[in-house]
């Protein structure tokens, strides 16, 4: 069953990957319009550094780290992810009622249905920034270091991913997606350019504990900066891991209320 | 004119009905404007010295950006218009009485007005009590706060111009989505909607005040807080002007002759 799943996922893969390929054009400046909103961020820190040269003692290169960091595992899960940020619009057009008639698990189903190619850019765009970062930030870098930069990625995807459920459960009571959630979401993409101890203690200490964003993007960060050396930090990303139970109950109590919008 | 105004009333009347998403939007903008104001704290602290307008300038530059963002948001086109040129209904407005170009200009400008109207009385209210460099400040002075509203409806409308120039190149290419986003990209770093242009390097600082896009959201609110007075003011609003009429001039003509040859299609 389980192999099952992976061929059906890699069949509606190839599916997204063609569509979308179907309008070359469109493709291409799509991409290259992601690709410059990632870039432009980028800019923004470049010129700000032109001016100071540090902030909170950071240089330039290990914020470019946090940038590359934040943006690559978010763009990353809007890529595989789509089906839940787009969700709004599945409720809205009655989609999600073909969906629900299909066998399956709902969640398993939404992720096949729309992926996002074009929002590679991004991470494109950070995986270019990562590595001019990791060559000029004067670390010295051993397994255990890229090991832990892996990490990062990986669970801030996984963190990313659960906020977009938490999005598309809302979706069932307001049928639109809430604005608000995107100060979690796109919100994090962008704060997170920064190490987040710079919006100060009580910001971090809300990012640690309650939307733990801090876990995969600050304390590992820590420790690949040499700032600290406890092996622990390394670990620490594991920790966003246990969010994704709140959301995913969020998500079922947001499915039993669920009401066809009859369109 | 008659006329006009009352597309300007309808529109205005049907984006107000959206308050819900305004009370949503509102929540969201308190924490874009509050963090961004934290990180600008950082690099204060980093370097006062380096710091180029008081940090009461930028907290009310933020705040205000914040609480104009509908007016200014690059990224927002009336979709009503897109879809009227896409889906071929453009041709029923031709047939009417009046001018397009001022028609999509005052509807544009209206939706506008009116989703900023009820976006901005909580976020000034609120940030007006927040702790001394963290909050709104009160304008400059009187004549500060009369120009700030008079070059805030005049920079909205340098914006609208320029978004015509894309309701326009959507006639020409139908789908103009990739023309849309990178014209939003360009439009948002050029403004300083990302970090304020004082902080450009001084190299490039002049020459983007120079452009239209920092005669839309960048003008209006330095000259709130007194970032900007005196002769350059002036020159400044002389630009914006300028850019206005430019702006109107080119795109009413660039219509006109594509109207000429517009090809309706069909459904």
């Amino acid at each position: 069953m389980k192999q099952n799943k992976f061929k059906i996922y890699g069949k509606f893969f190839s599916i997204n990957l063609k569509t979308q390929l179907q309008y070359k054009g469109s493709f291409v400046m799509m991409f290259f319009g992601q690709f410059l909103t990632a870039f432009s961020g980028f800019m923004m820190i470049y010129f700000l550094f032109d001016r100071f040269n540090a902030v909170k003692d950071f240089s330039i290169n290990e914020v470019l780290l946090c940038y590359s960091v934040s943006h690559i595992s978010f763009s990353l899960s809007e890529v595989f992810v789509r089906g839940f940020d787009a969700f709004g619009s599945t409720v809205r057009t009655g989609d999600f009622d073909r969906i629900l008639l299909r066998p399956g698990s709902t969640i398993f189903l939404i992720l096949c249905s729309k992926m996002d190619f074009t929002r590679l850019a991004k991470a494109l765009n950070g995986v270019i920034i990562m590595i001019f970062a990791v060559i000029n930030a004067g670390i010295i870098w051993d397994g255990m270091k890229i090991f832990t930069l892996v990490l990062m990625v990986l669970c801030g995807m996984a963190l990313y991913s659960a906020l977009f459920l938490i999005y598309a459960a809302l979706c069932f009571y307001t049928t639109q997606g809430l604005e608000v959630m995107n100060i979690f979401t796109d919100g994090g993409r962008e704060f997170g350019q920064y190490p987040l101890s710079v919006y100060g203690e009580n910001v971090l200490k809300f990012l640690t504990f309650v939307v733990p964003m801090a876990l995969f993007q600050y304390y590992p960060f820590l420790y690949l900066t040499g700032r600290v050396n406890s092996i622990v930090y390394c670990f620490l990303p594991l920790g966003t891991l246990p969010f994704m139970i709140p959301a995913y109950i969020i998500w079922r109590v947001g499915l039993k209320h669920y009401k066809s919008t009859g369109s | 004119m008659k006329k006009y105004f009352t597309f300007f009333k309808i529109r205005f009347q049907s984006t107000l009905q959206y308050r819900t998403a305004a009370w949503a939007g509102v929540a969201t903008q308190f924490v874009w404007g509050g963090m961004r104001i934290l990180m600008f704290m950082a690099f204060y602290e980093a370097d006062k010295s380096r710091f180029p307008m008081e940090f009461t300038e930028l907290s009310s530059y933020i705040w205000l950006q914040q609480a104009f963002l509908a007016l200014f948001a690059v990224w927002t086109f009336d979709s009503e218009i897109i879809e009227s040129i896409t889906s071929g209904s453009v041709a029923n407005d031709l047939l009417r009485p009046m001018d397009v170009y001022t028609m999509w200009f005052t509807k544009d400008m209206a939706s506008r007005m009116a989703k900023a109207l009820l976006r901005c009385v909580p976020v000034i209210a609120i940030t007006s009590f927040l702790p001394k460099p963290y909050g709104l400040s009160l304008p400059k002075s009187f004549e500060a706060f009369l120009l700030f509203l008079i070059t805030l409806f005049l920079g909205v409308a340098v914006l609208v111009s320029m978004g015509m120039y894309i309701y326009i190149l959507t006639m020409k290419f139908m789908s103009a989505m990739g023309v849309r986003i990178l014209f939003t990209n360009i439009a948002e770093f050029l403004a300083g909607s990302i970090i304020p242009l004082p902080f450009m390097p001084d190299g490039i600082r002049f020459f983007l005040e120079m452009l239209p896009f920092a005669s839309a959201g960048n003008l209006p609110l330095r000259i709130y807080s007194g970032n900007i007075s005196g002769n350059e003011m002036w020159f400044y609003i002389a630009v914006q002007i300028f850019w206005l009429l430019f702006l109107q001039v080119t795109g009413r003509i660039w219509l006109k002759s594509k109207m000429k040859k517009v090809v309706v299609q069909g459904g």
